[in-house]
């Protein structure tokens, strides 16, 4: 199989308040179309880990590779153009913008990247709400809608441009069981069928058993990686 | 760039109030440069179309109180020291020789418009017990009508009864108002030198400058030749009037050296008031542009504020692939579009207090005749304004712009 995300001895220091390594030797590969849960006790490094995979942090030491292209050492507006065709990110806090409606929300990125028309965008963009069922809140403001809602908007806008990876912190934190089996049912679907690749922190044992492979961390470093239980 | 403008646009649209104080002082500084402008300018205007009309653009004279070499510095050239105190002006005719020939010789220039000879003289009207300082001046009617366009400024009788006229005048109505008296009219005047003649009003004329209208009057040459009791060769100026107004100083020293009598041009002529006029232009300039400057930091201002706001939307802009031009392009818009409509709506804001201004009555009084102030509506303010503007706003919303782009997402982000 294809790899997609190669990181070798990624290793990572905050200088504040007291010098402290929080990512230790990382070495990571993942392949295409793989369902990756991330997981590990609270405060081990797994966003920090997740924020430079994604090449919003470039801070670090060591090697990061993406589809076979180095992004260590790359300018800031080159990532930015390489996170808005390859990477969807859904934060650990959903963040929307308060002011543009939820549809607006979701079509800002695709209209970024201009592949399609924006008449296209509009109804690709409804169609992706759709999936998360909120469609129906579609021309309200993003400020308007509950957590749970939000994190759903969040999703679809992880969606949008079809990326070959999809990167989501704790995304289904705020969602009740229902609403979590469909976000696991849609990243399943996007990792069978059309070979899209999640990688996911999770603190939910059951999301994490049901997904491909399981990577943990503790203390900054990798300790265990194997494939999950039920797969 | 059209996805930053729509981005642009909701913010704009989401904070009203904000929007509307920052475009306020667009506005305000707009409006006042238009008005201030606008009427500076028509003074300007004004006052210098009746100066133009009443000074020719180069006026030929005999100076006989320029001042010129001592006999003792001619015969004692360059040996030692010599001091002559006080020199006064040799006792010279102001008469110009040849000077109808030299009008002649300049009508047939292809750069003048008209050359007329002309000789004036300081006279009291008498007006019963009382005399009135004034001039009358003797002119060549209608080689006069070229130069300043009299035809249009008389206000009763004709040109062509000053020709047919021995002894006729035409009065400034300022005079003639003051002397009581009309077209048909005979007024005694008295020269210096104690010569008294009787004139008849045959026509009355008004340049609109008190300066004019309340001392002069005109005659023919001839009539001013009896008065002052000169030859028929007596002339003393020969006024000018070019195609093209703005070579005159050029043409003023050529005609110096060519006819070696004094040439002066109109702008030396006019030095102090053409610096009144400037020093109105730097005032005018110099307020407005202070008020953009203020305008300027309440958007910098704003600006910031709203920046500072909208960090975690700049964060998640850049985190779903927003690169920093595209970040500074949203703020710089709104910037723009805050100083575009600012500065439009300065504009009419501006318009309509200058068409105000310029219905309000105003009496000129003696000085000039006018019942309401000169207002310019050049649109050529009007493009200098909106570009003030625009550009004020860019340079304000440049700096903050730039930060915004800068942003680092990940540590909004990580701070959350
Ligand atoms: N900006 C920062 N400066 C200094 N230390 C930080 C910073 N951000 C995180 N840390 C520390 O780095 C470690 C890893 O943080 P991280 O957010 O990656 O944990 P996590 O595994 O995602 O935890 P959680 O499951 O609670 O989200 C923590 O000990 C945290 O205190
Ligand atoms: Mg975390």
């Amino acid at each position: 199989m294809e790899t997609v995300l190669r990181t070798t001895n990624l290793n990572k220091y905050f200088y504040e308040p007291q010098p402290f390594q929080v990512l230790k030797d990382i070495n990571l590969e993942v392949r295409k179309g793989e369902f990756l849960s991330l997981v590990g006790k609270s405060g081990c490094g797994k966003s920090t880990l997740l924020y430079l995979i994604s090449t919003m942090d470039t801070d670090y030491e060591g090697t990061l590779e993406m589809n076979n292209t180095l992004l260590t050492g790359k300018k800031q507006n080159e990532l930015a153009r390489f996170r808005n065709e390859h990477i969807g990110f859904v934060f650990q806090f959903h963040f929307l913008l308060p002011e543009f409606t939820v549809l607006q929300n979701v079509m800002i990125p695709a209209l970024k990247l201009g592949r399609y028309k924006p008449q296209e965008v509009e109804e690709r963009a409804y169609e992706k709400l759709k999936i998360l069922d909120v469609h129906e809140h579609a021309t309200k403001p993003a400020s308007k809608l509950s957590g749970g809602q939000q994190q759903r908007v969040a999703i679809a806008r992880a969606l949008i441009n079809d990326p070959s990876i999809i990167m989501g912190d704790e995304p289904t934190g705020n969602l009740d069981s229902y609403n979590a089996q469909v976000v696991f049912d849609i990243f399943r679907q996007l990792t069978r069928e059309f070979g899209q690749t999640i990688i996911t922190v999770t603190h939910d044992p059951e999301f994490a058993a049901n997904s491909d492979r399981i990577v943990e961390m503790s203390d900054g470093r990798i300790i265990s990686s194997h494939p999950a239980l039920i797969s | 760039m059209n996805l930053a403008y729509q981005i642009a646009k909701t913010h704009l649209i989401s904070k009203p109030k904000q929007t509307i104080v920052a475009m306020l002082g667009v506005t305000f500084g707009i409006a006042m440069f238009i008005t201030m402008v606008g009427l500076m300018t028509g003074l300007n205007n004004f006052t210098e179309e009746l100066t133009m009309t009443s000074t020719p653009d180069i006026r030929i004279y005999h100076d006989i109180t320029e001042p010129r070499q001592s006999i003792l510095e001619e015969t004692n050239q360059g040996k030692g020291l010599l001091v002559v105190h006080h020199q006064k002006p040799k006792s010279e005719t102001p008469k110009i020789r040849n000077a109808f020939q030299i009008a002649s010789l300049l009508q047939q220039d292809p750069m003048v418009l008209g050359a007329a000879p002309l000789l004036s003289s300081q006279v009291f009207y008498n007006y019963g017990p009382v005399q009135l300082n004034g001039t009358i001046a003797g002119v060549d009617i209608m080689e006069e009508d070229k130069l300043f366009d009299l035809r249009h400024k008389i206000k009763t009788g004709q040109l062509e009864d000053l020709l047919v006229s021995q002894d006729g005048i035409i009065m400034g109505t300022g005079l003639a108002r003051k002397l009581n008296a009309q077209t048909g009219d005979r007024v005694v005047i008295t020269t210096p030198e104690g010569y008294t003649m009787t004139l008849k009003i045959v026509g009355t004329f008004q340049m609109g400058l008190g300066a004019i209208d309340n001392v002069k009057a005109y005659a023919n040459i001839s009539t001013v030749q009896k008065i002052l009791q000169k030859d028929q060769n007596y002339v003393t100026d020969i006024n000018i009037k070019l195609k093209d107004i703005n070579a005159a100083k050029p043409k003023a020293a050529e005609l110096q050296r060519l006819f070696r009598y004094k040439a002066e041009d109109w702008e030396t002529a006019n030095a102090t008031f053409l610096t009144g006029s400037i020093i109105r232009n730097i005032l005018t300039y110099s307020v407005s542009i202070t008020l953009l400057i203020v305008a300027g930091f309440g958007i910098y201002n704003i600006l910031n504020m709203t920046i500072y706001n909208k960090m975690k939307d700049i964060a998640i802009l850049k985190a779903t692939g927003f690169a920093a031009a595209d970040v500074r392009n949203i703020f710089l818009i709104q910037s723009l579009v805050i100083g575009l409509i600012g500065s439009v709506l300065g504009l009419v804001i501006g318009f309509g207090l200058s068409y105000l201004v310029s219905q309000v009555p105003f009496n000129g009084g003696d000085f000039i005749s006018i019942d309401t102030l000169p207002v310019n509506f050049d649109p050529k303010y009007y493009i200098i304004g909106i570009v003030f503007g625009l550009v004020t706003t860019a340079f304000a919303g440049y700096l903050p712009s730039r930060n915004a782009g800068k942003v680092d997402p990940i540590e909004i982000i990580r701070g959350q």
